[in-house]
């Protein structure tokens, strides 16, 4: 959690979280055509820094145990894309982008861990654009708490959570957390829509 | 290259690029990190980003340049600012108009951020108190070159593991050179060992207490780095006799494919343009392990990396 959160609700507990990560990876292989041998050259997850890259390799290694397909996995920045970047006062760090393989022509499905205004996913898809010219981009989400600001929807969802002014999300993993689940805070400062509090 | 330490910044706890003397390691971590990624933007078929749309960046070149300038253009066109360019033939500094009212006019275009290059070090010291602009020295005078200083570490960083311990030899006129004095700073910064070599001539008293080692031994130079980085001799001031003749500095001082042969993992550079026979030899220009091109590559992203971290909020002044 960050300092001044006030914990509301324990969204999805480790188990759930994992359950959810089975399920969503059972969806992404309905996308790809049962039938089709060739799935790992047709589709890439992306994930988004910092959360969804684990979520995203997560998925992978799922898909892999289960059913023998070894999606590609790429690590997605956002920051030299965000809108609201000269809005504040200092400057977003710029993380590591790195596309293992060539997206022209590839089914995308983008993950992240929380969408809210959907500036990050619009900030994303132009990323997508420049690296490459997908086939299809599908956005997957462990949790859309609503209120977006622009027309953008998701197509894998583990949990839709209706929430107020002032509230947060809070997805947190293992690999970088000291904790695993999902959590309803309430904090005092204004957030935009950011990788880390959305 | 592995991070050195944790302590890398989240955000340049500075206004302006001055020179490096007040930018610590992990500051220049930071910009090290973010030029590597904006490096991947320029290997990438679409080179360009809208991350600082709507800024507006004033080159101001009082003295000639060209990879300098041509670098800082493009660094702010790949990242979608826009940009004025200024130099002094065919300006009104030629009719006699002051730095001051010059800055004053360009900033009256409202421009977010001016690069200066000037002939009077200080220069970008003294707009940066008279005008609001954000300032990025682009070489002022005899002091800093720091973008010069920050590619040159960055283009060494993909050959090496770590500063520390790492020896690096600067050799030429170190009394005249900039970029000399920024990469001092930027070196020893980091925790690498500088040595600087030159003919007495062009070596300036009391550079020891700059933290670096002195030699008029190219030899002794060579025998004890693993980087060299020969500097330009400035043509023009042959009149002023820091040394008899050009043929005699590149006997003495240039660094000839013999050396490349008897120091089998030293790397050469050079921050350009290369005088062929004087500073090196024909073969070492063209040496592999000659990285000058690299240092031309990297120029670009450090440049992006400074102007994003540096570029103004456009809510700051509400804010401050």
């Amino acid at each position: 959690m960050e300092p001044d959160d006030r914990i509301k609700a324990q969204l999805m507990a480790e188990r759930d979280l994992g359950r959810t990560l089975d399920r969503m990876a059972q969806q992404i292989l309905e996308l790809t055509d049962p039938d089709a041998d060739n799935a790992a050259d047709a589709f890439a997850l992306v994930g988004m820094q910092t959360r969804g890259v684990h979520l995203a390799r997560r998925l992978a290694a799922r898909i892999r145990e289960g059913d023998d397909v070894d999606l590609p996995v790429g690590v997605l920045d956002v920051t030299m894309y965000r809108d609201d970047v000269r809005l504040r006062l200092n400057q977003p760090q710029i993380r590591e982008t790195h596309i293992p393989v060539d997206l022209t022509g590839r089914h995308v499905v983008l993950v992240d861990d929380v969408v809210y205004t959907g500036r990050t996913a619009r900030a994303a898809l132009d990323a997508l654009m420049d690296l490459g010219r997908p086939a299809s981009i599908r956005f997957l989400v462990i949790v859309d708490r609503g209120h977006r600001e622009l027309p953008i929807s998701t197509d894998i969802v583990g949990r839709r959570v209706p929430t107020l002014p002032g509230e947060e999300v809070r997805v947190r993993v293992r690999e970088v957390d000291d904790r695993e689940g999902v959590w309803l805070v309430e904090t005092p400062r204004p957030r935009g829509d950011d990788a880390d509090s959305a | 290259m592995a991070p050195d330490a944790p302590d890398t910044p989240s955000s340049l706890p500075h206004r302006h690029l001055l020179d490096l003397s007040a930018y610590s390691a992990g500051d220049i971590r930071l910009i090290l990190d973010t030029a590597r990624e904006f490096r991947s933007v320029l290997d990438r078929p679409i080179k360009k980003v809208p991350t600082l749309q709507g800024t507006t960046v004033a080159n101001m070149f009082f003295e000639p340049s060209t990879r300098t300038k041509l670098s800082f253009g493009l660094a702010a066109g790949r990242l979608s600012a826009e940009t004025i360019s200024f130099s002094k033939s065919g300006s009104s500094v030629k009719k006699g108009e002051t730095l001051r009212d010059t800055a004053e006019n360009i900033l009256a275009m409202k421009c977010d951020m001016v690069v200066i290059r000037h002939s009077s070090p200080g220069a970008p010291h003294y707009l940066s108190r008279v005008t609001d602009a954000v300032l990025v020295n682009a070489g002022d005078g005899a002091h800093a070159h720091p973008t010069q200083a920050l590619l040159d570490v960055l283009t060494m960083s993909e050959h090496i593991d770590t500063f520390k311990g790492l020896h690096v030899s600067i050799i030429g006129d170190i009394t005249h050179s900039r970029v000399a004095r920024s990469n001092i700073q930027a070196l020893t910064t980091l925790g690498a060992e500088v040595t600087v070599c030159g003919p007495r001539t062009m070596i300036p008293p009391g550079i020891e207490h700059l933290g670096v080692h002195v030699t008029h031994r190219l030899e002794d130079a060579l025998d004890r780095s693993d980087i060299v980085m020969a500097l330009r001799i400035q043509l023009e001031r042959q009149d002023e006799g820091l040394f008899p003749s050009l043929r005699e500095y590149h006997d003495r001082f240039g660094i000839m494919g013999d050396h490349m042969d008897e120091h089998p993992d030293l790397l050469v550079m050079h921050p350009g343009p290369v005088n062929r026979g004087v500073e090196l030899a024909h073969d070492v220009v063209d040496h592999e392990r000659a990285i000058i091109l690299s240092q031309v590559t990297n120029g670009v992203a450090v440049r992006m990396a400074v102007l994003y971290l540096l570029a103004p909020g456009r809510s700051a002044g509400l804010d401050a």
